[in-house]
């Protein structure tokens, strides 16, 4: 990983000397161990700033959406998920495609910090140091060497996109392959094959936790939207309570609006503070889609998105037709 | 007991009946339920419509705020694709309801609940039809208890 960081931020460089791009958008060393945060280049001299680890699990694509960068040209470092949610921008017409130059990093998936720390409570990390395979930890009394793979996020080891399909440069050049031993589909196939009734305790339970943060919502790079259904007053939608009606409402929208465009990147399971896994809703999300109008999310930023376009020929199975 | 469990015991001990939400288009199935009217054509009591300008009209949240209110089913009903009114708004309309249908029934809520059709203005015996399917499903389901806020 230390290769490729080299060999991203002599690109960065590049890109910003050649004047390709104003500004380069990417991550830089966080205050704290295991953390890195969203880092802004403008110049050529500040380049050495940009990290590439595996606690780069942030979306960048976020900042694009703001207004004070649409009409700058910005480099950005984006993983398989982050290309995906950038790709899905792209083609909801929110950000220009010649405006962005993407540059991909084929991610080996990031790290699960919260897992880590909670295993190690009340022990605080001091410092961390992360090698090809493992991640060293030193703290006040203690020291202790941990498996990569054993700590490896669980959005991330249920990933099917860790390469960004689309990018303007690929640094290293090389793919990476994954193999993470994932049970997310077993999982929604047993949940699939319950009653409905099994099913809506599953999920009844599953939320109840929920505290209505909006966390979920503010972490999706695809909810974007200026005023979210849960903030409108009039009329108001969703009320706006912790009643299991309400929240189930709630996800039951969230599903439906990012319904086609969710790329499963886990940020909003990865933002969620109560620890709510909506892996299996997202996952199902892909499904639905994929079944129906044979439609992955974010793998082409010239297709429209399914729900902003129809055909004549559209499964309609599920309507009404008395004999 | 729970309230919930209290109050829908009440609910079936006095020969229940279902009510069912009818969202309706303006220019096909409205038509189509006021033909049966006019050909006294029967069909249960059970629907209260409300009349929406296009199937594409209907919000998801319309549906799911009435399962929320207590409301037993809903139903939907708009022109035959390639018949609306504003050229594509039941196709637009169709993709939605697949979707919404596919994870509303996903996250529990039984399939039934949620129903669509297509009624033209000169059916009105489908409209009937369609309503006596609807009701009777509904009618096996039960009184509806999830969703329902207390």
């Amino acid at each position: 990983m230390e290769k490729l960081e080299k060999i991203m931020q002599d690109t960065a460089k590049h890109f910003l000397q050649e004047q390709k791009v104003d500004l380069i958008i990417g991550y830089k060393q966080g205050t704290i161990p295991l953390r890195t945060t969203p880092c802004f280049v403008t110049k050529p001299e500040d380049i050495s700033q940009l990290v590439w680890n595996v606690c780069c699990d942030h979306d960048l694509t976020n900042f694009l959406l703001q207004p004070e960068y649409k009409d700058k040209k910005v480099g950005i470092i984006v993983k398989g998920c982050d290309a995906r949610a950038l790709v899905v921008c792209m083609a909801e017409g929110q950000i220009e495609r010649k405006m962005v130059t993407i540059i991909g990093m084929p991610c080996p998936g990031m790290i699960d910090r919260k897992r880590i720390e909670s295993e190690l409570e009340p022990k605080e990390i001091l410092v961390a140091e992360i090698t090809e395979d493992q991640i060293h930890l030193k703290g006040k009394d203690f020291e202790q060497t941990l498996q990569k793979d054993d700590y490896i996020q669980a959005s991330c080891k249920s990933c099917r996109y860790n390469n960004p399909p689309v990018c303007d440069v690929l640094i290293g050049g090389q793919p990476i392959e994954l193999s993470f031993n994932d049970d997310l589909d077993e999982k929604l196939a047993e949940l699939e094959a319950k009653s409905p009734d099994e099913r809506w305790t599953y999920f009844t339970t599953l939320l109840s936790d929920c505290i209505r943060c909006y966390a979920c919502r503010n972490a999706c790079p695809l909810c974007y939207c200026k005023e979210c259904f849960v903030d409108q007053t009039q009329p108001q939608w969703v009320g706006k309570t912790t009643n299991i009606s309400d929240i189930m409402f709630y996800h039951m929208i969230r599903a439906f609006h990012v319904a086609g465009r969710c790329v499963e990147c886990g940020a909003c399971t990865r933002a969620c503070p109560m620890n709510i896994d909506l892996r299996l809703i997202t996952r199902k999300l892909q499904n639905i889609v994929k079944d129906r109008y044979g439609f992955e999310a974010g793998l082409d930023p010239n297709v429209p998105p399914p729900m902003g376009t129809h055909t004549m020929e559209d499964p309609q199975e599920f309507i009404t037709e008395p004999e | 007991m729970t309230v919930a469990e209290e109050k829908s015991q009440i609910k079936e001990e006095k020969s229940w009946e279902p009510k069912i939400l009818a969202f309706l288009c303006n220019w096909c199935s409205y038509a189509g339920a006021d033909l049966a009217g006019i050909s006294r054509l029967q069909y249960p009591p059970n629907i209260r419509v409300v009349r929406v300008p296009c199937s594409g009209r209907v919000n998801p949240f319309y549906l799911i705020k009435a399962l929320q209110a207590g409301w037993d089913g809903v139903l939907v009903s708009g022109c035959h694709p390639g018949d609306c009114h504003y050229l594509s708004g039941n196709l637009v309309a169709r993709r939605r309801f697949a979707i919404l249908k596919d994870i509303v029934e996903f996250m529990g809520i039984s399939p039934g609940r949620l129903n669509f059709s297509w009624v033209s203005a000169a059916e009105g015996e489908k409209f009937s039809k369609v309503v006596k399917e609807v009701v009777e499903k509904v009618k096996k389901l039960g009184p509806i208890r999830k969703m329902v806020k207390e």
